[in-house]
């Protein structure tokens, strides 16, 4: 069964579709396939353990992996993570495409 | 033959004007003419791609004059007739932002997106735009 | 692992957009692997590769056009061929010709070339996985 990794570059202040994505995410574990949920960009704002996301909150321990760009993360200055969302490099996103995993961007 | 491919089209009237097309519609359709195998779903702002009767009359700037202005609706006709491109609409989504069912050109087909990640699983690719 | 060929197209215009500084790393990531990257750049990012980009001063911050060394995107696409090359990979480069031809950016970094759709969809078909990266 393809397995997913879910790149998401908006964050959920600036975008409502953001929702739609984490949800996206949650439909297809429950649908009983794996999924990765990539953080970049503007995304990572969601992922301070500060950040009012309840959305976010509710997809970790749903099953979905969630990681974050490191780059990102340092670019804008944000060192603590929401526990549940674990750092990743770049590299990631050539591993689950060398794995033949979907890979979307949102 | 070639790979199925799903397009999740959520972006909507981006540069539509300009381009006289929206470009991924137009990209998919060019596709499609190199023997490519898509289907569309519309998300988003993209639903109001499928609501007949759309259209701003061409620009006219000083003494310039656009005289194709471009046509969602009959562009997503188009697709679904003259390019066979299954075009899905998402039911909710129309739903959020007051559109009815009757408002919709003929030939869309209507899709929960509870269905929608059950419905990746029958292609090879699935793109999102 | 072994070598395998992607296709990436990218949508966004130089300097408008984050998506693009993301993008070169997923690039660059994939040419130090070794592995073949068929890129279709279309809309603005046709003009990644538009070979008359010059960089230029900061005036604000008081810096001159060496001490600036503003990044230009050609020169990232340049540099990305020879990063696939040097680890046994290739980059197949393509810009979409509408798009350059409406945008007037014609002249593009050697051994990047004009193209269509009909090379997204040889691109797809030949891959072993396909990155899309749209624009908003």
């Amino acid at each position: 069964m393809a397995e997913y990794l879910l790149i998401e570059s908006r964050d959920p202040f600036e975008s409502n579709e953001v929702g739609y994505y984490y949800n996206l995410a949650h439909g297809l574990v429950e649908a009983g396939i794996k999924v990765t949920l990539l953080l970049i960009q503007n995304a990572v704002f969601a992922a301070r353990p500060s950040a009012q996301i309840p959305q976010l909150r509710l997809l970790v321990g749903s099953g979905v992996k969630i990681l974050a760009d490191d780059f990102s993360l340092q670019e804008r200055g944000i060192t603590k993570l929401l526990d549940g969302v674990q750092i990743a490099p770049i590299e990631i996103v050539v591993d689950h495409l060398e794995a033949g995993h979907r890979t979307l961007w949102h | 033959m070639a790979k199925k491919t799903l397009n999740i089209v959520e972006s909507a009237y981006r540069a539509v004007i300009e381009e006289q097309d929206d470009t991924i519609l137009w990209l998919l359709a060019a596709m499609r003419g190199a023997g490519a195998e898509h289907t569309v779903v519309l998300r988003g702002n993209a639903v109001n791609y499928a609501v007949a009767g759309q259209g701003a009359p061409g620009l006219t700037i000083g003494g310039w004059t656009q005289t194709q202005a471009p046509r969602m609706d009959n562009d997503v006709i188009d697709l679904i007739k003259k390019h066979k491109i299954p075009v899905f609409v998402i039911e909710e989504d129309l739903a959020a932002r007051g559109i009815e069912r009757g408002e919709l050109i003929p030939g869309v087909e209507l899709l929960s997106s509870k269905m929608l990640p059950r419905h990746m699983a029958e292609y090879e690719l699935v793109s999102h735009w | 692992m072994s070598q395998k060929t992607f296709a990436v197209t990218l949508m966004d215009a130089p300097y408008e957009s984050e998506n693009l500084t993301t993008a070169f790393r997923i690039l660059d990531a994939m040419a130090r692997r070794g592995h073949n990257i068929n890129v279709f750049a279309f809309e603005g990012a046709s003009g990644l590769a538009f070979a008359k980009q010059a960089p230029h001063p900061n005036p604000v911050h008081g810096k001159n056009l060496a001490e600036e060394n503003h990044p230009t995107t050609k020169d990232q696409v340049a540099a990305l061929l020879a990063l696939a090359v040097k680890n046994g990979g290739k980059v197949d480069w393509v810009n979409c010709g509408m798009c350059v031809d409406e945008r007037g950016v014609g002249e593009f970094v050697t051994d990047t070339r004009r193209g269509s759709p009909a090379d997204f969809h040889s691109f797809c078909e030949a891959s072993d996985n396909v990155l899309v990266i749209p624009t908003k």
